[in-house]
């Protein structure tokens, strides 16, 4: 009797909850869930950056808010819900593992818009989002396969996923262009932030001979392990780590959210959002390529930039055959482009890299 | 001069209010952060602790105490058993990790299986788990003397890789284009562990916690096992002269709470958290210690101390996005809630004593 009692005062305020801000109360509220510190000069970093440029973009028309720190899982349904509670408009969750707690809140919630990054599951108000950091690896393979003087490039990955193993592939064909007998040695971390762990993996890198490490994790713990070795180089990753700059830094790939950002919020106080997936690299701004240091031979830099430009204007695609999986298996044809589904679910190695990718 | 002496009996009435004074304590030096952080500490601790419970949206917060509370007491009554007998298993991290593998791993294994015999097989499958995980440091510590602090503590890293592999490998959505992390459990009716009345927050997690609290209660007042353990905490040599068994004590005080801990984490993963992804384990295990120390290694206790940690953290979260306080500071005000309580703790045993010392 008094549960009955409990849960119907519980669909009334939930419908108010709703309800006001579909009338359009004065500010739109933007909440947002990180995974990591806002602090951690990588990943969440950049989506906090965001954020803050959505603040300077509007001003007084919007009011962010944010949890940082979040499980996934569990707790990041409770977040999502008590920011859809306290009367946000448009949510960004901002972690993969995000993705069925976003569906689930959304369900509850249809008139608050959601955006989760780098997931595959879509509603009416949810929206995926994620960056062609791919693209991002060409230039840097590029860069790396042209520098490297051992010719065995090291790379930290953070899990063996597809996001992960799309990097490693981009940035191998690459360095493979340009020096036909680069290695690439790849450590798996098993995690996204983990100084102590990244910084022992560029060190057991380094001892095996790479003169070059390349992350996917997003501490700056490689670069310092880097700087310490010498004549080792390395490109910051999801952050520009500028600190590390000239030397061992070289460049880096930068996520840019700010720009997708400020054009979902606008889109929610136009009234103009739609569910959507966007998949957007160097072209449209999501994927930055941090400042390409002295360190770099002018003429590599000159490529590279070359590069650069070519992906931008859509006139190159990173995968382009003829290439061929790990196991000799044809995979592209001569000139034939990879198709995103294959992209975004990409579980194998190219031909040329050894080792297995870790089950 | 203030000194402390020792006094002759612990103080019972001091037992009883340390863990008050330690909330008041926090509430006063934690608010005394947030003025100094820029943001009223008087909002900010009636946010924390009058939201969740009375605030505008109480009904949503009030069940997910539940469902924050239930896997830290659940584990924390586990591991109370061993703490006051002085065996001390720190991993219990690990134990709730293998417990939701091996659990989980029942219910994937029969996936797509309509039968209600699917969720009794996971639950028993999930104590498993946690029990032989819970068994390696204390057949270790019978046989060979190691010590069952480190093991098991070592073990939770163990059980980590595991996680991350079964998640990348064995476990893997097959539907799930590559990504890692297993088929969803809440969408498998038969393994689901759905609230027993929507949306109250009470799933069998909280159940189970619920009859853990009492069965520890009976165990540790009525049953000559409880004495035992009782009795080798306050005196081993008395223990031992009274025909207590220190080996089956050790096999029953670890496998206990492996086997508690194995629950929670079958629960969680067949419940509230419905995957196992490789950041399924979000430190229950750990923070369940400090909510057995918390709740005085007494049941009754613990149930109020993990409602007041659940509380602190469902209020923590409001108030990052409320008052934009960072995570980090609500960890800091979890932190003083112990480190407070260890401090007036030493009331118990000690009493302050005001004058000049004489000389001996």
């Amino acid at each position: 009797m008094k549960l009955t009692k409990l849960l119907t005062s519980a669909a009334i305020a939930l419908g108010l909850a709703t309800a006001a801000h579909a009338d359009g109360h004065e500010k739109t509220k933007v909440g947002f869930v990180f995974v990591g510190p806002v602090g951690d000069g990588g990943w969440t970093y950049e989506h906090n950056q965001g954020r803050l440029a959505v603040e300077e973009e509007f001003g007084d028309a919007v009011e962010t808010v944010f949890v940082e720190n979040v499980a996934e899982g569990p707790d990041s349904e409770r977040v999502m819900t008590q920011m859809a509670l306290d009367g946000a408009d448009l949510i960004f969750t901002t972690s993969f593992g995000y993705m069925d707690p976003t569906i689930n809140v959304a369900k509850k919630f249809p008139d608050v818009k959601f955006e989760h990054a780098t997931g595959y599951k879509r509603a009416d108000n949810v929206s995926t989002y994620s960056a062609r950091f791919y693209e991002g690896r060409a230039i840097q393979g590029h860069i790396a396969g042209s520098m490297t003087k051992s010719n065995i490039i090291g790379y930290i990955g953070s899990y063996p996923i597809p996001e992960v193993i799309r990097g490693i592939n981009s940035a191998y064909i690459h360095a493979k262009k340009v020096n036909p007998d680069v290695q690439f040695k790849i450590v798996w971390a098993y995690t996204w932030f983990d100084p102590a762990k990244e910084a022992d993996a560029a060190k057991v890198l380094i001892e095996q001979g790479a003169d070059v490490v390349l992350q996917h994790t997003d501490s700056t713990a490689p670069q310092a392990a880097a700087q310490e070795a010498g004549n080792v180089i390395t490109f910051g990753q999801a952050s520009d780590m500028a600190q590390y700059a000239p030397t061992p830094r070289v460049s880096s790939i930068i996520d840019n959210w700010a720009p997708y950002y400020i054009a979902r919020t606008k889109a929610v106080m136009d009234g103009t959002w739609e569910s959507t997936d966007t998949w957007d690299g160097i072209g449209p701004g999501m994927v930055g390529i941090g400042e390409i240091t002295d360190a770099v031979p002018a003429e590599v830099k000159e490529q590279a930039l070359a590069l650069k430009e070519s992906i931008a204007s859509g006139a190159y695609h990173p995968f382009t055959g003829p290439i061929n999986k790990q196991d000799g298996s044809a995979w592209l044809a001569e000139g034939e482009t990879a198709d995103d589904g294959t992209l975004a679910g990409m579980n194998f190695y190219v031909e040329g890299i050894e080792g297995d990718i870790p089950q | 001069m203030i000194r402390l002496e020792k006094r002759p009996q612990p103080s019972r009435a001091f037992s009883l209010a340390t863990p008050l004074l330690a909330v008041l304590a926090t509430m006063v030096f934690g608010g005394l952060m947030f003025a100094l952080l820029g943001k009223d500490p008087v909002t900010s601790i009636i946010t924390i602790f009058w939201q969740p419970l009375f605030g505008e949206f109480a009904f949503y917060y009030r069940p997910q105490l539940l469902i924050k509370g239930a896997p830290l007491v659940l584990i924390a009554i586990g591991l109370s058993l061993g703490f006051k007998a002085g065996i001390w298993n720190i991993g219990a991290e690990g134990q709730y990790i293998m417990g939701a593998l091996f659990g989980a791993g029942v219910g994937l294994a029969f996936y797509p299986l309509d039968s209600f015999i699917v969720f009794p097989l996971m639950v028993m499958g999930g104590a498993f788990g946690g029990w032989i995980w819970a068994m390696i440091p204390a057949m270790l510590k019978v046989k060979f003397g190691t010590n069952e602090i480190l093991v098991s503590l070592m073990l939770v890293y163990v059980a980590e890789q595991f996680l991350a592999s079964m998640s990348l490998g064995l476990m893997k959505n097959p539907e799930g284009f590559g990504f890692p992390g297993s088929r969803n459990l809440q969408q498998y009716e038969s393994a689901f562990n759905a609230d027993l009345i929507e949306g109250s927050g009470m799933h069998w997690g909280v159940v189970a916690a619920l009859i853990a609290v009492i069965f520890a209660y009976v165990l540790l007042t009525k049953h000559r096992l409880g004495f035992a353990i009782r009795v080798t905490g306050e005196a081993p040599r008395a223990a031992r002269f009274s025909g207590v068994n220190p080996t089956r004590l050790v096999l029953f005080c670890l496998g206990t709470s492996g086997l508690l801990a194995g629950l929670a984490g079958l629960f969680e993963v067949a419940g509230p958290a419905g995957q196992v992804t490789i950041d399924f384990n979000v430190g229950y295990g750990f923070t369940a210690i400090i909510v057995a120390f918390l709740g005085r290694l007494h049941p009754v206790g613990i149930l109020l101390a993990g409602g007041l940690m659940a509380l602190t953290y469902i209020g923590g979260d409001i108030a990052q996005s409320q008052l934009g306080l960072p995570a980090a500071a609500i960890q800091v005000f979890q932190g003083m809630l112990l480190f407070f309580l260890l401090a007036f703790d030493l009331l118990t045993n000690y009493r302050l004593r005001f004058g000049r010392t004489e000389v001996a």
